[in-house]
């Protein structure tokens, strides 16, 4: 469903300040595959998860969807296949709008918006139902605007719109590290019963290697801008954070990582 | 007691002024409220609107077409300062005021098209003279022989009602709340597959169409179209929204009253400086120094912490309907 074929990624290179993010990544999902990604900050998880939605080009490599090269298409091309959901809760959705308002944005994602109204009727009673699912209340609070609500909510309906349109691969970025332990568990929940319901081919970055062994059938880590450890099946079922960590060290090399991971 | 007689006088006028200006407010609001942009474009897009009118008017054009006309130049315009922040990547505010200074020349072009050289200011001759709305028309019918429906302020309240109606529906069409949804946030709708390029050059391109008809609308009341007409437009069209959202702001939610209040902030602007010039009589020299002072006011208050004045909030953009 997603294959990354041997992408880097250099920032403000020539410069001081050149980062190299990404130095040859190479990925494969079949259809269905829930990965969890981790690694210390500045691995460049964000920079892997950016690249496959478009927010900027890769310099050398070929990113393909469903078999269909995206490596050029501008991101909100790439959108029409992609779901996504931030770590900023702010930043997937629009604080100014009502809440079915957001949800009819994302209803139409990768479709052609024409001069038809913005939101049927129909789609109103489709999402207070939606809505409902969540169990957060929002079904009646449709019309209210989206800035009204809590970090949790707003992940919560961010993730609603991210699948409402079933998408061919669904990219989370931390999208629980900004929530409270109670809220992030329960947003977490509510994206496991999401991506189950519709065997969505996910990508999930987290900062959490108990969620990360946890959810989904194939873990990734990645160290300085490469995947270092790749772990799936049977062998990620019976993984252990001690594991995971002696893994680490020695994929990267050293002991000093080991608590830059851990910290992070 | 003459003082106010002559205000009671005006009054006519400073309506018919307020609502075209508030015309080209709504044009601004589009950019500065919707889409989060300043748009510097419209001080050179009114004359553009005015240049374009009166040049076909004179030329025996009819009026309405004229007008059409004026909206597609304004809409050019809007697309060139599009182009320039969206293409070529610089900032708004700098593509905005690159426009502006191009249609200075542009817009004398334009007005010199029949002569075939640069002409600063163009007037209807009479003969082809019939324009929608004329201040001409104000002073000659004050004896009260015309039937309602020809007086200015009837007819461009009949324009704005239109505009407003138009944009309301447009705005909550799929296109026009993608629109909203670039400006409220981009990254959100970039991720929901929104093009906020194509929105922003759609977005400066309806505003400037508008405030290109108001400024047809300008210069049919003044009987000519003048290079410097549009000179200060962002402010009247800033100071308009301001005024606007200040006094109705707390009672207008729906869509469509937010841009009644701008309208309506257009012609307490007018009625402002019309006061301040009949009644205390003040020299008209200094009306763009008050005008800056008043804008730059009400611009800072909200950003005061609303001690010295009633809280209110810096505003998020008007994205929602
Ligand atoms: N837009 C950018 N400009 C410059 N450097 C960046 C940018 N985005 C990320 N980086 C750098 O690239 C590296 C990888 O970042 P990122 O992918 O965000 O790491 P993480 O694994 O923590 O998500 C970091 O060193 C970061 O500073
Ligand atoms: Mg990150």
């Amino acid at each position: 469903m997603l294959e990354i074929i041997d992408i880097h990624k250099t920032f403000n290179a020539g410069t001081i300040n050149e980062k190299r993010a990404l130095q040859g990544v190479s990925l494969h999902l079949k259809p269905g595959d829930f990965v969890t990604v981790i690694g210390g900050n500045g691995a460049g998880k964000s920079t892997l998860m950016n690249s496959v939605s478009g927010a900027y080009p890769v310099d050398e490599g070929k990113i393909l969807i469903d078999g269909v090269d995206v490596t050029h298409l501008p991101e909100h091309k790439r959108a029409q296949y992609i779901g996504r959901v931030f770590q900023d809760p702010m930043m997937g959705t629009a604080a100014t709008m009502q809440i079915e308002e957001n949800l009819a944005l994302a209803a139409r994602r990768g479709k052609i918006r024409t001069l038809r109204t913005g939101i049927t009727k129909k789609e109103r009673a489709l999402y207070k139902e939606q809505l409902a699912t969540l169990g957060l209340g929002l079904e009646d609070r449709m019309t209210a605007k989206v800035g009204l609500l809590s970090g949790g909510q707003r992940q919560a309906l961010t993730l609603l719109m991210a699948t409402l349109q079933k998408p061919k691969l669904l990219l989370l970025d931390e999208h629980t590290a900004a929530l409270d332990p109670k809220t992030a568990a329960k947003v977490l929940e509510t994206t496991q019963r999401i991506v189950e319901r519709d065997n969505l081919t996910t990508l999930m970055i987290t900062h959490n290697m108990r969620d990360a062994i946890t959810y989904g059938n194939r873990l990734i880590m990645m160290y300085d801008g490469r995947i270092v450890v790749d772990v799936s099946g049977e062998e990620k079922k019976k993984l252990t954070v001690e594991q995971l960590l002696s893994l680490f060290s020695k994929a990267s090399g050293s002991d000093e990582v080991n608590d830059k991971l851990l910290l992070s | 007691m003459e003082r106010l007689l002559n205000f009671g006088n005006a009054l006519p006028g400073v309506l018919s002024l307020g609502l075209i200006w508030g015309i080209m407010a709504i044009g601004l609001f589009i950019t500065y409220k919707i889409l989060e942009l300043s748009d510097l474009t419209v001080d050179g897009s009114f004359c553009t609107g005015g240049a374009v009118c009166i040049v076909m008017m004179a030329m025996g054009q009819p009026t309405w077409l004229a007008m059409v006309c004026a909206f597609l130049a304004g809409m050019l315009t809007g697309a060139v300062t599009g182009f320039l922040h969206t293409t070529c990547k610089i900032p708004a505010i700098l593509a905005g005021i690159l426009t502006q200074l191009g249609l200075w020349t542009i817009n004398m072009i334009i007005m010199g098209i029949e002569k075939g050289e640069l002409v600063s200011t163009l007037t209807i001759p009479a003969r082809n003279s019939k324009p929608l709305v004329s201040a001409m028309f104000l002073k000659t019918a004050l004896n009260g022989t015309k039937p309602v429906y020809m007086y200015p302020p009837f007819v461009l309240v009949v324009i704005t009602a239109c505009i407003i109606g138009l944009l309301y529906w447009f705005f909550g069409t799929e296109r026009g709340a993608s629109i909203r949804a670039t400006g409220a946030n981009e990254h959100m709708a970039r991720a929901q597959g929104i093009n906020t390029n194509a929105n922003k050059m759609l977005g400066l391109m309806l505003a400037n169409g508008l405030v290109a008809l108001s400024g047809s609308l300008f210069a049919q009341y003044n009987g000519n179209s003048e290079i410097n007409m549009g000179r200060g437009a962002i402010v009247i069209g800033l100071a308009a929204i301001i005024i606007g959202d200040v006094l109705f702001g707390k009672l207008f939610k729906n869509f469509a009253l937010k841009l009644l209040a701008v309208s309506f902030g257009a012609i307490v602007y007018y009625l402002v400086i019309q006061a301040v010039l009949t009644l205390l009589q003040v020299d008209s020299q200094y009306l763009k120094l008050m005008s800056a002072a008043i804008v730059a006011i009400f611009l800072t208050v909200p950003n005061l912490g609303g001690h010295s004045f009633k809280k209110h909030k810096k505003e998020a953009p008007v994205c929602s309907k």
